[in-house]
């Protein structure tokens, strides 16, 4: 429903006076079983693809580092063309080529000009990297020492201290726990080999998805899902991830820091992509947290108290129950005030809920801000991105809006007092003296 | 995470990023900016772009932290916090609250040579944020029990920003040195005691000087009508009367002589090198090659993985984990082309600086080559495209073309211009200004984070609780 197309969706918005313009998600799968979600987006000369497969961190295993360090070789060249001819294809005609790789999804993207010339080389520079990416040892070895210094980049970093140590304690032996940029000892023990075996097991056209939109028609789209999809390793899906273990306790942590302001964080796991919470939950977070300048939060501890620029909870559903967090900074000396203050916060959120008036603002930002998270080709190809990851069906952008205003508000404080436990929460502050 | 954004210097990336239709194929998308100036001395950039139903709405003033004297730096950063607590028309808040309602997406960001807010919005509602920032342009009210709590957040933001990063630090202390009298060697954000000793008055007395309609710029791009929305601009900004505005003294940096160097210590676990030349911008210059020159300098040095940086010494001879070179001509005053780079455990400073400044010697000693140049433009050309995807891109580069004094209609010849450059003009211009006699070297040396030599952030001078509640 890019762009608010989709016909119930269009109704309703018509009705709150937003603006729609036709845009259809188109859905198709590849001869080797590649599930393809394409918009047509013909305004400007340019397209955006998206693959994304289940073959992040959380698939480490024991060899942590793994998933990333895989993600940053595909840009180490092929079979015939080095780092540097890589780099160079893709560059001489504008394109764009990207390799992430987060908990769930490894995500390998490519931005270019419709322009057939350039069009074509970028194409096919994708197509040969999917095809036969070379793992050479030398590149391999560079990458590794950048990812060792990455960990050290990350040590003198409160944020990303705080972060580390708040995955762990939230997960424990889970696959989330697991830092996707690794330790330095299962860093210094991966080879080549693993990436390549990494690869072949992952990134497959059974364990993927391909995200295509900007102005190239639907047989243009076709023929280059069909070329990606080629390209892939065969394979089938991985494994779900084991389910995330209960907290029935809290836990605070402490870690001292040469910084002049404590990281903190407090949160736990609560919600996976596809549960039936997540409209109600998402509105109840943004009254609290997640609404930014309006937000509880930020009028509280921000606004009324000055204890800290940035101020905010989220929350990040993801393949199984991705975490609830709440995030600040503030001056070390006022650090205890500041834990005080948000667990205040959240108790009381809890405890009374949310009210009329604040569902109202919440929901009218949620409903009427709508158009903008389609307004671009980037935001489009996200989306659609998230949507075939999670296998999300394809009505998931029609009906969002409609089940935001289904929300009532007893339903909404019911489920808030049963799915957050401000009781159970890991607490991590960085900064200050232990 | 939402906040107020810095925005301490203009990125080569975003100099890269600039419109034109650059070849015949994509003529057919060259943009079409519509302008008016009121009589109240108003400029008024409309354009059209009705790809999604959402519009951009920015209002641009002519003032940053290159405005400001010793002892109240930031202080054009922290009235643009003042600017969301309160106004005649709208309590303390309200402006956020409206705009959330109708699911505005909103902020404001500080510069060097501008202050900037902007909102996102479904195209229904552009006239009603049009309206409340032109309400807030001479209205707002400022007062004491929301200045004090504020002023809290924004030492927390360089608390955030700069005090906790080893880099940023460097950086500040590396724009000091380098720049003696002129005014960019002062941090946006601003120093933490003069931070901590703002005053309402203060505030007053700045927005009082520079939030006129003759210092400022409207921008609105997305799905509008230009004719309805320059009408309405005149409707709700007309009425408010010009301003005297202060004659800005030149400020023009004192002669550099000789190589100047500085060292930071912080407790961190990597060094960080940063060495910068002073070079002049399109504002400063009668011809505005030399400018695009030492932008594709920058390009051929560090734009993308294909680029000599990432060839010879990230990938090469590995000398690097990270490298940055970036140049923009894009600003009121004359400006630095900026080298940064993070050894590897195996490479000692030294090392480093001698193989980046052998770099910078070889575009003096050889053209560049050909392959190297239409790469250069290749990206250049692309991104004028890929810019048009985001309406607020879009807004944000005439709001900044036309605030810096190089006029909008710059955007117009920027792919045009970077096409003209030739390998002899990189190499003239880094003979002229890649010298030692314009370069500052600052390097960050990391001191221990486990707190035994670590500095008590108490001690600090700022550490006083002046800004503390």
């Amino acid at each position: 429903m890019m762009r608010g197309g989709l016909l119930a969706v269009l109704g309703l918005l018509l009705m709150l006076a937003i603006p729609a313009q036709a845009v259809e998600i188109e859905e198709w799968e590849t001869d080797e079983g590649l599930r393809v979600l394409y918009v047509a987006a013909p305004d400007l000369p340019m397209v955006d693809l998206r693959l994304t497969f289940d073959g992040g961190a959380s698939r480490d295993g024991d060899q942590s580092g793994l998933a990333s360090l895989t993600s940053a070789a595909l840009r180490h060249g092929t079979a015939d063309l080095d780092a540097d001819a890589l780099a160079e294809r893709f560059e001489s005609v504008g394109a764009e080529f990207g390799t992430s790789s987060l908990r769930d999804m490894a995500i390998v993207s490519l931005r270019s000009l419709t322009e057939p010339d350039w069009m074509e080389t970028a194409l096919d520079t994708l197509a040969s990297v999917l095809a036969e990416p070379a793992f050479p040892e030398s590149d391999f070895e560079r990458a590794r020492r950048q990812a060792l210094q990455g960990l050290q980049r990350e040590r003198q970093d409160p944020g990303s201290v705080a972060s580390r140590r708040f995955y762990e304690l939230m997960y424990g032996d889970h696959p989330y726990a697991n830092w996707p940029r690794g330790e330095r000892e299962t860093l210094e023990a991966l080879q080549p080999g693993d990436a390549h075996d990494f690869y072949r097991r992952h990134y497959t056209s059974g364990n993927g998805a391909l995200a295509i939109t900007g102005g190239v028609d639907r047989a243009t789209a076709e023929t280059i899902a069909a070329r990606i999809s080629a390209a892939l390793p065969q394979g089938s899906a991985v494994d779900p991830l084991p389910p995330v273990p209960v907290r029935d306790e809290p836990v605070e942590e402490r870690i001292a820091f040469p910084s002049e302001q404590a990281h903190i964080l407090i949160g736990t796991p609560t919600l996976r992509r596809g549960d039936e919470d997540h409209y109600a939950l998402t509105l109840a977070n943004h009254v609290f947290g997640g609404g930014g300048f309006t937000s509880r939060l930020f009028q509280e501890i921000r606004s009324q108290r000055g204890l800290a620029y940035s101020v905010s909870s989220r929350l990040q559903p993801m393949a199984v129950e991705g975490p609830f967090r709440i995030g600040m900074q503030t001056g070390v000396d006022q650090a205890d005030d500041a834990v005080a203050a948000l667990r205040e916060q959240l108790v009381r959120w809890h405890a009374d809920g949310v009210d009329a008036d604040e569902l109202d603002a919440s929901r009218e930002n949620v409903v009427n801000s709508f158009p903008l998270s389609l307004a671009s080709n980037s935001d489009i190809v996200g989306l659609l991105g998230m949507m075939a990851f999670y296998d999300l069906p394809l009505d998931y952008l029609e009906r969002y809006i409609e089940r935001i205003q289904a929300v009532e508000l007893e339903d909404l404080n019911e489920r808030l007092r049963a799915r957050i436990h401000p009781d159970a929460m890991v607490t991590v502050i960085v900064g200050g003296q232990e | 995470m939402r906040g107020r954004n810095l925005i301490p210097a203009l990125f080569a990336a975003l100099a890269f990023a600039w419109p034109l239709a650059a070849s015949a194929t994509m003529a057919e998308i060259e943009s079409d900016v519509v302008e008016a100036t009121l009589d109240n001395g108003l400029t008024v950039l409309v354009l059209e772009d009705r790809r999604a139903p959402v519009v951009a709405n920015m209002v641009w003033y002519r003032v940053g932290s290159a405005d400001e004297h010793s002892g109240i730096t930031g202080i054009s950063h922290m009235l643009e916090h003042m600017m969301f607590r309160g106004s005649e028309q709208y309590e303390p808040g309200e402006f956020s609250r409206i705009v959330s309602r109708l699911g505005g997406r909103e902020n404001a960001f500080t510069g060097r040579d501008y202050t900037g807010y902007f909102q996102v919005i479904g195209r229904d509602h552009w006239e009603t944020v049009m309206a409340m920032e032109a309400e807030r342009m001479r209205h707002l009210r400022l007062q004491e029990d929301e200045f004090q709590p504020e002023r809290d957040v924004v030492a927390e933001e360089r608390r955030l920003r700069v005090e906790d990063q080893p880099n940023s630090l460097l950086r500040e202390q590396f724009m000091a040195t380098a720049f003696l009298n002129h005014p960019y060697g002062q941090p946006v954000v601003g120093w933490m005691t003069d931070i901590q000793a703002y005053t309402v008055e203060d505030n007053q007395v700045w927005y009082d000087r520079f939030y006129h309609p003759n210092n400022a710029v409207v921008v609105v791009v997305g799905d509008v009508d230009a004719e309805r929305v320059i009408a309405a601009a005149r409707e709700h900004f007309g009425e408010i009367p010009a301003g005297d505005l202060p004659e800005l003294k030149p400020r023009t940096e004192t002669p550099q002589r000789g190589e100047r160097r500085i060292t930071v210590e912080a407790p961190a676990e990597l060094p960080y090198l940063m060495m910068g030349w002073k070079a002049p911008v399109l504002n400063t210059l009668d011809d505005p090659a030399d400018a695009y020159a030492l932008l594709v300098a920058a390009g051929v040095l560090d734009s993308g993985e294909a680029s000599r940086f990432a060839r010879e010494i990230v990938r090469g001879e590995e000398l690097a984990g990270a490298t940055s070179a970036r140049y923009s001509p894009f600003s009121r005053l004359d400006d630095l082309f900026l080298i940064a780079a993070v050894p590897t455990a195996a490479t000692d400073v030294e090392t480093l600086e001698a193989a980046l400044l052998d770099q910078v010697e070889r575009l003096k000693d050889e053209p560049v080559g050909a392959g190297e140049l239409e790469r250069v433009q290749a990206r250049v050309i692309a991104s004028e495209i890929y810019q048009r995807d985001s309406v607020r891109s879009q807004a944000f580069q005439l709001g900044m073309l036309e605030t810096v004094g190089v006029g909008w209609q710059e955007g117009d010849r920027f792919v045009e211009r970077v096409r003209a450059v030739t390998p002899e003009d990189v190499q003239r211009v880094a003979r002229e200004y890649l010298v030692s006699e314009r370069r500052t070297v600052g390097v960050l040396d990391p001191q221990p984070l486990d707190g035994a030599d670590a500095p008590d952030p108490a001690a600090q001078p700022y550490g006083d609780g002046m800004g503390d509640l």
